[in-house]
């Protein structure tokens, strides 16, 4: 049965994108429903950036069109996003999550608690009066992802969250994002790094300079790409 | 918790400008618009304690030139004007701005210049001679330049010396445009002459190497008159009050407090009320 | 004040009229900075955060008037609240209130347009974070006002020394009276035409002292509330 409250799928129909004379993105056709891990994979500027910009209404497509669980407007608060340099708040490392948890329109009473709940889930807890904005990248991204789960949104999306942080910081904000995933919170995130693909996948979206490529599941991709391009991009060759 | 700090300094700084504003906001006071001379010299503030405590009004002084306080009336910007330059202010009275001209008190000009002296008019008693030796050794000279008092007593003392200082003014002559005391620290450090009002000089501390050169002439003599601005152009102006103060002033107590009124022993002004206005 | 002491003997002695003096320009000067916050803050958050016809003339005319001569201010509000001008009913020329007007007048570009500078650049920053967060504009405006609130001081102190240090406005709009509309600086000038110049340049380091000071404590804030908030 469909949750007629739900926001996903997320359609994607014919959508386009151009900045001036550039096209970012080039007729899209995609649907993104509850599962497993989506990774949209390609080189940069390929647009997975904008892929995730739109399907968090953050941007308008310039043809084509985006329907949320159906309808045209996504509804407040059941979608989440990460970005590839989290954005903290000139505020404590509480603050932060309680503000994500104040706008989602959380009762006060019960902001503490659930602040404390996502914190704990990020292995952050001890730094919650700490300012967040001298924290480490890692240590923010984490601040990112708990002020996001905190929000039990329905999806989760994630700009290349890890692309500048050091293996152990991405081990850690991994583990998050495979805890969020099990719980039921669906992932869709952009990412180039092979073996993380690897790790986190259960299907790929594979994007090459603004065109769907291929979409597969993630065994499938990997063993047997159907296209020249992907086939390179596995083996590690530069795909432009 | 940071809220309630922010509350609490802006409860402080309201309390700070509503004890400031209201602890000298008085609703018994007058405007009054008066000379730098009068308030330079600290006539003001031997004399209006005086009048406070003898009937509780309290006194608000604007200083400025001669013309700039006729001109603040003439907005209705005051109550009373207590000025010293005769003919602006029967200017004034006839244009209807002021009701009544009272005589108060006089003191007297002096002509203040370098010790060296470049004129070499030290001493003399002739006025009119000391400024043309003042042009013809093209000596600096420091004039006020502001329409006030002082600066229109200077203009009719070039006249008398047969000056036409509009023509004859050169890089000698310097106009500065401002108070009696920039005038005179003006002529200090410059080694320049420069016409100042006895009360005003007396009371002038950066002296340095300036002193009185001449002094004595009757034409010399500096008339301080009080006017009531007329209510009838201006209902706002508070007519009751501003008549006490000019009844004080020229009152026997006014009068004696005036001539008492002294700085190193030497009196600055001197009372010479008619109780009759002009 | 005895013109025969020396400022800090005034100072030591506890001297009531100066203490008066430093009083009223510092309520002067603070109120005209609190009234310019409240013009100026939302007035730089609305046009940082908004998109309209003449946006940009408008910048550079906050960005001009930051400069606004004090003498032409002093002379525009002298105009307006004289008893024969439009606002003359009032009766607030040569009254306290005069001199915080105008003095407000000097700040709220100051204000308004630093303040337009700082919330623009975090706005930048934060945009992406707050639409996808779903934060309305109040809530917008609200977040980036207290997340930019240490450079926001920053501002402030621009305007208040702009404020406190500024004469020619209220000379010409308090008139200087003694005991109720002189300040530190109109005092300043009042005891150099007196050519008292020792007590003129003592009250002249009394100010830059209690400006210096406001500036080191307000300083001192921000690097306390840094530490704690980041």
């Amino acid at each position: 049965m469909r949750d007629l409250s739900s926001d996903l799928p997320v359609r994607l129909e014919g959508v386009s994108l151009r900045a001036g004379a550039t096209t970012i993105l080039d007729r899209v056709d995609l649907s993104i429903a509850p599962g497993a891990p989506t990774l949209i994979v390609g080189p940069n500027g390929s647009g997975k950036t904008s892929l995730l910009r739109l399907c968090m209404g953050l941007a308008t497509p310039s043809e084509g069109r985006i329907s949320w669980g159906g309808r045209d407007a996504l509804r407040p608060g059941r979608l989440a996003m990460l970005f590839q340099r989290p954005v903290m708040l000139r505020r404590s490392v509480a603050d932060n999550v309680v503000y994500g948890l104040a706008k989602a329109g959380l009762p006060r009473k019960q902001r503490m608690a659930r602040m404390e709940e996502a914190l704990s889930r990020v292995g952050l807890l001890e730094l919650a009066s700490r300012p967040a904005r001298r924290l480490s990248g890692g240590e923010q991204q984490r601040v990112a992802l708990a002020r996001a789960l905190a929000r039990e949104p329905e999806l989760l999306l994630l700009d290349e969250p890890t692309a500048s942080l050091d293996p152990a910081a991405t081990r850690a904000v991994e583990e998050i994002i495979t805890m969020a995933s099990q719980s039921g919170i669906k992932v869709v995130m952009a990412s180039h790094d092979l073996g993380q693909v690897r790790r986190l996948a259960g299907e790929v979206v594979f994007l090459v300079r603004g065109r769907l490529c291929e979409r597969a599941g993630a065994s499938d991709f990997f063993d047997r790409p159907s296209t020249l391009e992907a086939a390179a991009f596995v083996r590690g060759d530069l795909v432009i | 918790m940071l809220n309630r700090r922010l509350f609490s300094a802006f409860a402080a700084l309201a309390f700070l400008t509503a004890s400031s504003f209201s602890a000298v906001a008085q609703d018994k006071s007058i405007v009054v618009a008066s000379t730098t001379s009068t308030q330079d010299s600290g006539l003001f503030d031997y004399l209006l304690p005086l009048f406070k405590a003898k009937t509780g009004i309290d006194v608000k002084v604007i200083a400025q030139g001669t013309g700039q306080a006729l001109d603040t009336a003439r907005r209705g910007d005051a109550d009373v004007v207590f000025v010293h330059a005769k003919a602006q202010e029967e200017k004034f009275l006839s244009e209807g701005f002021g009701v009544k001209r009272y005589d108060v008190m006089y003191n007297d000009f002096v002509l203040i210049g370098p010790k060296s002296d470049p004129a070499g008019i030290k001493g003399t008693k002739d006025i009119t001679a000391a400024f043309a030796a003042v042009l013809a050794k093209q000596a600096p000279f420091v004039s006020r330049g502001d329409k006030s008092g002082t600066h229109s007593a200077e203009l009719k003392l070039w006249k008398e010396a047969g000056v036409d200082i509009d023509t004859a003014k050169g890089e000698w002559y310097r106009d500065i445009g401002q108070g009696m005391g920039a005038a005179l620290n003006t002529a200090g450090a410059m080694n320049a002459y420069v016409l100042a009002d006895r009360g005003t000089w007396l009371s002038f501390k950066n002296r340095g190497d300036l002193e009185v050169v001449v002094e004595g002439d009757k034409r010399l003599f500096n008339q301080y008159g009080v006017m009531l601005v007329n209510p009838e152009k201006f209902p706002t102006v508070k007519a009751d009050l501003g008549q006490s103060f000019i009844d004080y002033l020229v009152s026997d107590e006014g009068q004696k407090a005036i001539s008492e009124y002294k700085i190193d022993g030497q009196q600055l002004f001197f009372p010479n009320a008619s109780r009759d206005p002009s | 004040m005895s013109d025969s002491l020396s400022a800090w003997e005034l100072i030591i002695s506890g001297d009531a009229t100066l203490y008066a003096i430093v009083r009223l320009s510092l309520a002067v000067s603070l109120s005209a900075v609190a009234i310019a916050v409240l013009v100026g803050l939302p007035l730089g958050a609305a046009v940082a955060l908004t998109r309209f016809r003449g946006r940009t003339a408008l910048i550079v005319l906050l960005n001009g008037f930051m400069g606004l001569p004090p003498v032409v201010v002093g002379l525009t509000v002298f105009l307006l609240l004289s008893r024969s001008g439009p606002l003359g009913v009032f009766g607030i020329l040569f009254t306290p209130l005069a001199m915080v007007i105008a003095q407000a007048l000097l700040v709220v570009p100051i204000i308004a347009s630093l303040s337009r500078q700082t919330i623009e650049d975090l706005w930048h920053e934060y945009r992406d974070e707050l639409t996808a967060m779903n934060v309305g504009a109040a809530g917008r405006m609200a977040t980036l006002l207290w997340d930019s609130r240490y450079s926001l001081l920053t501002a402030l102190l621009a305007g208040f020394g702009r404020a406190a240090a500024e004469v020619g406005t209220v000379m010409i709009v308090g008139g200087n009276i003694d005991g109720f509309t002189r300040t530190m600086t109109t005092t300043i000038a009042l005891e150099t035409s007196k050519g008292n110049l020792p007590l003129a340049m003592g009250l002249g380091l009394i100010l830059i002292t209690l400006i210096l000071m406001i500036n080191a404590a307000a300083w001192g804030v921000r690097v306390w509330s840094e530490q704690r908030a980041g």
